[in-house]
């Protein structure tokens, strides 16, 4: 029977060979895998605890003994800071984001395919969400829910899904008039079936790569709502509320504020070069070419 | 070929289709229907063919969608197997859908491009809970193996594949169910032509092997001649004349019958037959012309055309015309 060992090679495997075709992917991949890891074994990893000051050894500079990134203006030591920040701002982008996709694919899901009256009853709810200022909304709302690490998380993944539910009611209205979806509904497939094993799986692309493109878009706006005092309260390290207390020293000591920005950009990057990877894994058309 | 005298598979009668067309921003009232299909009779028997031509938007293939019940019709009624399908409820439908499969035009459309031919294959038994994971396994290897393909191939996706093997896929799935009947919606238009005669002939195999009735859905002639037993022909929504393969093609009675068959190109240095070449555009369905739908193009119109509907009449056995000259 196996005459081509390829053709019956598993998916998951194939998928695999696809990204690490992928270069850029694979860098994006491994600095994730290092922040990840720095993040999972902080109190290891870290030479300092995040929140011991040293007030007499305070804004030393990059390379200082036992500070390889120095100071801030407590004298905590930053690499200490950054790395523990790395599980906050990483845990709340990741959680924010998969409530926002999930909660705006269903939506979207539900109103592409059954159109009509449900259509209109969520788009009627996007364009509320759409019409007031993004930060207006999350403030009032983190305002009425007491600031935590676990409300920033619900409301920015309560607040953003809008996006993802006008992404995939397009596609699901374009791919609804397919002759496969068609051909589903004459076998006797259900309403669900035909959402979520023929529907589902086409509009999960671009859903794959905006939920990459928004994790850096929640750690910012996590970082917005610390700087306002709605997020996470210091003197706990979270990379946005770093920068924003930096940025009061930034012309004394630009180094406070250089290495959270830094972090913030390079995982921003790194999802984008995954979501990549992941898109062109995912796209069978693409996915053959590359071989 | 199958006998006339078999019993009917498909019966349909007075069947109606009107997309209503709705204005208004808020209130939506109907202010319109395009009248798809408009009382249209016809049966298919028993392991036969049954070919259906027309022009794009003349209703054939909302015909073969109503009868699947991928739409639902307006009116009249659709006996298969003697069940009446536009009264069943939805269980009994799903169960008597197992039984009736369809083919596509398009061959790039109609396959899931996520899916691997395996599972486009398999879903049909899954959906009905046909046998165990390992059966089925085995009945995909050997439907693939039916349509010409290897089934060492069932691993690979949709989009690996030509258009030719494209559709042999889409008729295994088809025929995963073993189902009796066949909607054959222009199943090979979108293909090359020296891949449409393979198709065609794969399909001419499937049905004296497992017994299969086809309705084939077509707007080339030479095809349905190749295939068919007997050959319906529409327009605007009609059906004007319905005949056995070889009566219609001899002795088309209908003038839009004739003009259609003039159309086909013959290979021939005999005596030129003669052309009828048809005046203006289809009539829109929206608005169809009173009378016979055809006598504002039929060149043997008459004043009686223009104000009174000519009732299908069966003129020899079998051959069933609407013409008032044959009344």
């Amino acid at each position: 029977m196996s005459k081509r060992k390829e053709t019956v090679r598993s998916e998951a495997v194939h998928l695999a060979r696809v990204f690490f075709r992928h270069r850029l992917g694979v860098v994006g991949l491994v600095m994730l895998v290092v922040f990840i890891a720095s993040a999972v074994f902080a109190p290891v990893v870290a030479p300092y605890d995040p929140l011991e000051m040293d007030l007499m050894n305070s804004f030393a500079p990059p390379g200082s003994p036992g500070h390889i990134l120095g100071t801030d203006n407590f004298g905590r030591d930053i690499l200490s800071r950054l790395i523990f920040g790395s599980r906050i701002s990483l845990l709340i982008g990741i959680v924010a984001v998969t409530i926002a996709s999930i909660i705006g694919t269903i939506l979207g899901l539900l109103a592409g395919y059954y159109g009509g009256r449900v259509d209109a009853i969520v788009m009627r709810l996007v364009e509320v969400f759409y019409a007031f200022p993004f930060l207006i909304l999350v403030i009032g709302v983190m305002a009425v829910l007491g600031p935590s690490i676990y409300n920033v998380m619900l409301v920015l993944g309560g607040v953003s899904w809008p996006l993802y539910a006008r992404l995939v009611r397009a596609q699901v209205m374009a791919l609804k008039s397919e002759d496969f979806v068609k051909a589903a509904s004459a076998m006797g497939c259900s309403d669900a079936r035909i959402m979520f094993r023929h529907i589902l799986p086409n509009v999960l692309t671009p859903v794959i790569v905006s939920a990459t493109l928004g994790i850096p878009g929640a750690i910012l706006s996590s970082a917005s709502l610390g700087f306002l005092g709605f997020g996470v309260q210091p003197p706990n390290p979270e990379w946005g509320a770093m920068v924003s207390e930096a940025k009061d020293f930034m012309l004394i000591n630009s180094n406070m504020i250089i290495w959270p920005g830094m972090c913030v950009f390079l995982v921003v990057l790194s999802f984008n070069f995954v979501g990549d990877a992941v898109r062109d894994a995912l796209d069978p058309r693409l996915a053959r070419q590359l071989n | 070929m199958p006998a006339s005298s078999n019993a009917a598979v498909v019966e349909v009668k007075h069947l109606t289709k009107h997309f209503p067309i709705k204005k208004g921003l808020f209130i939506r009232k109907q202010t319109g229907a395009v009248r798809a299909v408009d009382d249209v009779e016809f049966e298919i028997r028993d392991g036969e063919t049954l070919g259906l031509v027309g022009e794009s938007g003349c209703g054939k293939t909302t015909v073969g969608r109503v009868i699947l019940g991928l739409e639902s019709p307006t009116s009249g009624s659709i006996m298969f197997r003697g069940d009446d399908l536009t009264k069943q409820s939805p269980a009994k439908l799903r169960a008597l859908r197992r039984d009736m499969q369809i083919v596509f035009q398009d061959p790039y459309g109609s396959l899931n491009p996520r899916m691997t031919v395996e599972s486009i294959v398999m879903e049909p038994m899954e959906i009905h809970g046909v046998g165990s994971a390992s059966e089925r396994k085995a009945r995909v290897a050997e439907l693939l193996e039916k349509v010409g393909l290897d089934p060492d191939y069932r691993k690979r996706y949709p989009n690996e594949f030509s258009g030719g093997q494209r559709q042999r896929i889409g008729i295994a799935r088809a025929l995963a169910l073993n189902p009796k009947l066949i909607i054959c919606d222009e199943p090979v238009s979108a293909l090359d032509v020296s891949v449409q005669s393979q198709v065609v002939n794969l399909l001419q195999d499937l049905q004296h092997e497992l017994g299969l009735t086809y309705l084939f859905i077509s707007h080339d002639l030479s095809v349905v001649k190749h295939i068919s037993d007997r050959v319906a022909v529409m327009y605007l929504g009609k059906i004007v004349e319905i005949a056995p393969k070889s009566e219609l093609y001899a002795n088309p009675l209908h003038c839009y019958t004739q003009a259609l068959l003039s159309a086909i190109p013959l290979a021939s240095t005999g005596p030129r037959r003669k052309r009828i070449i048809l005046q203006g555009d289809v009539p829109s369905p929206l608005n169809p012309p009173s009378g016979c739908r055809f006598h504002t193009r039929c060149p043997n119109a008459q004043s009686r055309c223009r104000s009174e509907e000519p009732a299908p009449t069966e003129v020899s056995p079998g051959h069933i015309v609407a013409c008032h000259r044959y009344c």
